[in-house]
């Protein structure tokens, strides 16, 4: 892979600036306009050569930031730069050019991969469609991606159907190779893999990134994989970051009270978890993003919330170099309310 | 333990398939007593779910064929006992809660309606006692304003309260035996701990026994008491929760446990590669008469190709379908 140089004293690849993306729900003439706030207001960065996590509920605007990144959804405000690069000010050339670089892969690698297609050809298409090298020279690539993902290049005039989950799964990664991205967004890569098959496309993607330097975005709602794959990670609520720190302060002193509650809702094998004063319970469901409300997203469901929590929307502040949380509770020196009942 | 409440005894189910006769479910036996949590673990396609669909005797007959065993609830064998008799077994003795509620509701009907119909057959109470049972049963499984989601059709809830309907449904007339079926799957991760929540406190109440199909590891180890591996239609290690995931002894069921990311309270800062188990499940139709996992085992021996290993006692309650089990015996 090119390794570009360091562009400005920055680490950071990609820069997330304030995305905002709303649906407009209602189409019909003088019904009243309805807006999702499906991601409002998402602020991140993720530094070359890592990985960075995002989780939160279903519906809480993952996949949409990831969709915005790749410029599958329209932005309704905010700013994206890759490797300093503001994405919204590229067209044409320029934009294709860039597009090379960031790919995705996703969670069902069943319905992603085109099932008239033979597997050489779902890999070969990007390089196709981006004009990347002459056609002598994208056969001798898709043999070579094929097997650096672990598939035999002979597989390449296989369809899809006759490929294991795995195997399809492996397809998908191969594809997001083949035009050399400096950025992979994985959004639930493995949600739909057996334990077993899973464990083999993790250890696939680590070495990757080892020696590509691949940035990924990582997207899943297993906050074992999470754990384990993310170099950092951002909890969404509502469309919102409310924490984002380095794994081992997020999960070790979660500071938001969701992600406390979320951390001590999943199930574990490990015993230190099974006493911890665990074992706090959300009630109901997360609300609608429609009509979001409009102090603290999480003030309907926090079992803390006071009433300023209600009036005002908490801002994102960093607490501890790479540890930051939008909650008015936590205090400066790091006190959430919850470490009380620890 | 008790009186054991269900029994599955050298359970055996073929199917006929385009690739010849495949041997789905082959000598299964575990039993379960009153308050007990059976959990059953393996791969997709390793026949848990038909496990479960034996029980009920649901099983598609052709091209599925129940080729030998019992399923007993009581002492009743269920697979001898006729079709009505199986009807007023299924909701009211034993119940299922499958993976997907949206496929096993009724788009068509009201949530109320479903589960007044349900206490209505069973129990025939008049269709006003019916609705008010169904009230109550929504708010027994902490369903919000249950007096108004009680009109409503299942597509105006959202999964996790689908996922509470079904069990309000399947609980409605207190079975003895309650087999969920990756229960929670769907559902979001605090969602799922509220249902896990109340499957819990529902088996406090009343005491059934509970057979719990998952992938998690981390389910099985705060729900299950005993825990079955299945591995292409057989069980190969069976024992309580604690021996299972603290000494597995075989090594399908090592492979399962070591290469998941478990979650944990404090992540370390080291990351080695997560264990692989290499390839894949064998097909059903051509398992061969050796050990069916040889072809994927580490620690696979001459004998393990030619011969099938039986379920050896590696402690009292603990046993695994392994050569490595007689080899550590002295002979
Ligand atoms: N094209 C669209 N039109 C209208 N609403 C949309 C559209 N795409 C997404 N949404 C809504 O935006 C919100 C965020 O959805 P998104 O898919 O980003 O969530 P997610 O965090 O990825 O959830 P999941 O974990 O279920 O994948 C949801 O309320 C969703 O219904
Ligand atoms: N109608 C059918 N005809 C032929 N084979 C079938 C049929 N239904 C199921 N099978 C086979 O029976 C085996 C066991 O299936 P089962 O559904 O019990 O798996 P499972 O363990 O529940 O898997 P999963 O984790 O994917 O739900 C599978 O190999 C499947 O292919
Ligand atoms: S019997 Fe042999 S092949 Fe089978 S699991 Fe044991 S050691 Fe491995
Ligand atoms: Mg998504
Ligand atoms: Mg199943």
């Amino acid at each position: 892979m090119s390794a570009a140089p360091e562009t400005g004293s920055k680490q950071d690849f990609l820069r997330v600036e304030d995305l905002k993306v709303h649906f407009r729900l209602n189409r019909r003439l003088f019904a009243e306009q309805r807006l999702v706030h499906a991601v409002d207001g998402v602020s991140f960065s993720i530094r070359r050569g890592t990985t960075f996590g995002l989780v939160g509920e279903s519906g809480s605007g993952k996949s949409t930031t990831a969709f915005a990144i790749m410029r599958l959804v329209k932005l309704t405000g905010g700013r994206i730069d890759l490797d300093g690069i503001d994405l919204g000010g590229l067209e044409g050339k320029a934009l294709r050019e860039m597009r090379r670089r960031f790919q995705i892969i996703f969670q069902d690698p069943y319905s992603s991969l085109n099932p008239r297609m033979r597997a050489g050809a779902i890999v070969r298409e990007p390089m196709d469609l981006m004009a990347i090298g002459n056609p002598e020279e994208r056969d001798g690539k898709v043999a070579e991606i094929f097997r650096r993902v672990g598939l035999r290049p002979e597989q390449q005039a296989l369809f899809p159907h006759q490929f294991s989950g795995g195997q399809r799964q492996r397809i998908g990664v191969a594809r997001a190779l083949s035009t050399e991205p400096d950025l992979i967004v994985c959004d639930e890569p493995v949600s739909a893999l057996d334990v077993a098959i899973q464990a083999q496309i993790l250890n696939l993607l680590r070495n990757l990134q080892r020696e590509l330097g691949l940035t990924y975005l990582f997207i899943s709602h297993d906050l074992g994989v999470v754990q384990y794959v993310c170099d950092e990670v951002a909890v969404m609520y509502l469309g919102r970051i409310v924490e984002q720190g380095d794994r081992i302060s997020l999960f070790g002193k979660p500071l938001h009270p969701y992600t406390w509650a979320l951390l001590s809702a999943v199930p574990s094998t490990d015993p230190a978890l099974h006493s911890k004063g665990r074992r706090i319970r959300l009630v109901g469901d997360p609300p609608s993003p429609i009509d979001p409300p409009a102090g603290c997203r999480f003030v309907a469901r926090c079992p803390f919330a006071v009433e300023r929590c209600h009036a005002e929307s908490p801002r994102l502040r960093t607490i501890h170099p790479g540890h930051s949380v939008a909650c008015h509770l936590v205090d400066d020196d790091g006190n959430a309310p919850h470490h009380r009942l620890d | 333990m008790s009186e054991p409440v269900l029994e599955v005894d050298n359970l055996s189910v073929t199917f006929r398939t385009r690739n010849g006769l495949a041997q789905v479910l082959d000598h299964v036996s575990f039993s379960l007593g009153q308050g007990e949590t059976l959990g059953i673990v393996g791969e997709s396609g390793c026949g848990k779910s038909m496990t479960a669909l034996s029980i009920m005797g649901l099983v598609p007959t052709p091209p599925g064929r129940i080729a030998g065993g019992a399923v007993r609830l009581r002492g009743e064998d269920l697979l001898s006992a006729g079709e009505r008799r199986m009807r007023s077994i299924r909701g009211n003795e034993i119940s299922m809660i499958f993976q997907e509620p949206m496929t096993s509701l009724n788009p068509v009907f009201t949530v109320g309606e479903q589960i007044a119909e349900t206490v209505r057959l069973h129990e025939g109470l008049s269709q006003r006692d019916a609705l008010a049972r169904a009230v109550e049963t929504l708010k027994a499984v902490g369903i919000p304003a249950p007096e108004k989601r009680v009109s409503e059709y299942p597509h105006q809830l959202s999964g996790g309260m689908r996922q509470r309907v079904m069990i309000a449904m399947a609980l409605a007339c207190n079975p003895s035996v309650l087999i969920a079926d990756e229960p929670t799957t769907a559902l979001d991760v605090t969602v799922q701990a509220q249902i896990f929540d109340l499957l819990r406190e529902l088996q406090d109440r009343t005491n059934a026994a509970i057979v719990l199909i998952t992938h998690d590891m981390g389910a099985i180890a705060e729900t299950a008491d005993k825990v079955v591996v299945m591995y292409a239609g057989r069980i190969i290690e069976s024992g309580t929760v604690g021996e299972i995931l603290a000494d597995p002894r075989h090594p399908y069921t090592q492979g399962l446990i070591a290469c998941v990311p478990h979650f944990l309270a404090n992540p370390p800062v080291e990351r080695p590669p997560l264990v692989e188990i290499p390839g894949l499940v064998p097909p059903l139709s051509d398992l061969g008469t050796g050990c069916a996992f040889a072809p994927r085992c580490r620690h696979v021996m001459p004998r393990c190709r030619g011969e099938r290993p039986p379920l050896m006692a590696a402690e009292p309650g603990h046993e695994a379908a392994c050569w490595l089990l007689d080899e550590a015996v002295p002979a």
